[in-house]
């Protein structure tokens, strides 16, 4: 089905939970006012990005107070949202939820944790051990949460299971200032193109904005086309709401065109992947 | 060399918008900083001044009785061009009575009280205007450890610490800082006459381009020589960066509890902001 889009490019207050809360609230009646039927907020948007040892002190259980409050806001409007999930055995996760109808439809923990580099989320948060699609309103969709997407089998796996939506939450650096716009800006776009046109599924993609100690977030949100096509690009590198109006016909199109994922074997895949997993056992 | 050629319009975009982000996000609306005369404070006064508008900057220039008298009217000019705050403080008084106890003393040992005398002041200024001190030290003197640590090294945001000077070169030509400054030949000023170039041994120019491959590259030595650079001076260069890494850190804490500041206590700067 047709259905609107919000990405919602904010710039998070680093450990500030409250405010955060605050402006992302405000964003969802934005939102909802506008007529939209869905929100995304960025990774890590209730807390920010480069917590360090903040990460216990800003976890919420999914039970929390504030987390409940967000469900209940799903009520008029679905919300794709990212924090610091921490479970009954003290773990900390990198976490999505999508919220819908008042509950959560589902959660996913960020599986890929960069830790090179500027990145040193492993050291603070532990992995994610699954990627599963899921149902909603507008159709089967997957979440990742940014780094997930660099890896193949991430969004390859969410497309095998079904998903003809991916739902990319993201708090992306910008470097590399050599080349006509940020170095990192372009290679994310052309990940998030490539993406779609490998697996004939639309992307929406919501990075943030802001500094945290001189790094800058480049923002960029945007929707693309299940043909790999950019349909909607935000602002770099500052606020936006972007609003995105999603067009069942061209998914249909393209999976009649470009019939790839129709045609991909996932027995051949699974055979050999085995072959791999058990040689690589030896 | 194609990876130092920067995009100056993104680049002032990221600059300007870290400066305003920054100073603001404290709840603080004004930086203050030194203005030598040369290109690098120059580039960061221009920065500053898009970025929390004119009347928000406060820059000093703080001469020594050996300075070139041009200096001054370089740093008076580029005030002008970029409409901020600007005044004069000499240091000649504080640094003569201090040398005055020890006469014998060497030129660097003055050269480093001078600049620390400066943050001294800028720090001071600080207090008073409510202002952040802007850095002004740019990643070719960082990594060659060219600079006075807890003297011109000091400040609470440095915009151009990651741009080689090459790269200063052609921002500033961006930002429209004034012709003179960008076309003279840098020198820390502590003599007259003095130039960087001629006190390093080599140009920026091409230190820049070994930097570039070097650091962030990370080419092997094979590779360097491949590329053109002599052996002593790829050996030289690397032992400028290992030899003044402390003044790039903060001072050791020898460890002997569970959460040692900066080592396994460890929070953003921007915490809380």
């Amino acid at each position: 089905m047709n259905f609107t889009a919000v990405l919602a490019q904010i710039k998070p207050k680093l450990g500030c939970i409250k405010d955060n809360l605050v402006l992302i609230e405000e964003r969802i009646e934005k939102a909802r006012e506008a007529g939209a039927d869905l929100v995304l907020f960025p990774e890590l948007a209730i807390t920010g990005y480069f917590l360090k040892d903040l990460v216990p002190e800003v976890a919420l259980r999914l039970d929390s107070p504030e987390i409940t409050r967000l469900i209940e806001l799903s009520r008029n409007i679905s919300i794709a949202i990212g924090f610091v999930e921490v479970t009954d055995d003290y773990s900390f996760f990198n976490s999505a939820i999508y919220l819908e109808n008042g509950v959560i439809s589902h959660l996913h923990r960020k599986v890929y944790l960069p830790t090179y580099g500027l990145f040193d989320e492993q050291r603070y948060m532990a992995r994610g051990e699954r990627f599963r699609a899921f149902d909603t309103k507008f159709g089967r969709m997957g979440m990742l949460i940014c780094e997930d997407m660099w890896h193949l089998s991430a969004s390859y796996i969410l497309a095998m299971d079904g998903a003809t939506t991916l739902l990319c939450l993201s708090s992306s650096p910008g470097r590399g200032i050599d080349c006509d716009s940020l170095a990192s800006a372009e290679a994310w776009q052309q990940l998030a193109s490539t993406t779609a046109m490998f697996l004939n599924c639309r992307v929406l993609y919501c990075n943030r904005i802001g500094y945290e100690d001189g790094v800058n977030f480049w923002g960029g949100s945007e929707y693309i086309s299940p043909s790999g096509e950019s349909v909607v690009r935000g602002r770099i590198l500052e606020e936006d709401f972007v609003t995105a109006k999603i067009d069942e016909g061209s998914l249909r199109r393209e999976r009649i065109f470009s019939p790839m994922l129709r045609d991909e074997n996932l027995f051949i895949t699974m055979q050999e992947l085995r072959r791999i997993e058990l040689k690589r056992g030896q | 060399m194609s990876g130092l050629a920067v995009n100056t319009v993104l680049l002032r975009q990221i600059l300007v918008g870290f400066v305003r982000d920054e100073v603001h996000k404290v709840g603080v609306k004004k930086a203050v900083l030194g203005l030598s005369g040369g290109i690098d404070s120059a580039l960061v006064v221009f920065i500053a001044a898009e970025a929390l508008g004119p009347e928000n900057v406060h820059a000093i220039c703080m001469p020594y009785k050996t300075s070139n008298p041009e200096s001054e009217a370089h740093a008076r000019l580029v005030a002008e061009a970029c409409g901020v705050k600007f005044s004069v403080v000499p240091i000649t008084p504080m640094v003569d009575s201090y040398f005055d106890m020890f006469p014998d003393a060497d030129n660097m040992r003055r050269g480093n009280k001078m600049a620390r005398e400066r943050m001294t002041i800028l720090f001071d200024h600080s207090a008073l205007l409510r202002a952040l001190v802007l850095g002004t030290s740019n990643k070719t003197e960082l990594l060659l450890g060219y600079g006075t640590l807890y003297g011109d090294m000091s400040s609470a945001l440095n915009p151009i610490g990651d741009l080689y000077k090459s790269q200063v070169w052609q921002l500033s030509e961006e930002m429209s800082v004034p012709r003179a400054v960008i076309d003279k030949k840098p020198s820390a000023d502590l003599w007259a006459g003095q130039t960087d170039e001629e006190e390093l041994g080599f140009s920026y120019r091409h230190v820049d381009e070994l930097l570039y491959m070097m650091v962030d590259l990370r080419m092997t030595k094979e590779e360097l020589v491949a590329a053109g650079f002599d052996i002593e001076f790829i050996d030289n260069i690397y032992l400028k960066i290992q030899n003044s890494h402390f003044k790039r850190r903060l001072p050791v804490i020898a460890k002997v509890s569970n959460r040692t500041i900066d080592r396994d206590f460890r929070y953003s700067r921007d915490w809380g902001k």
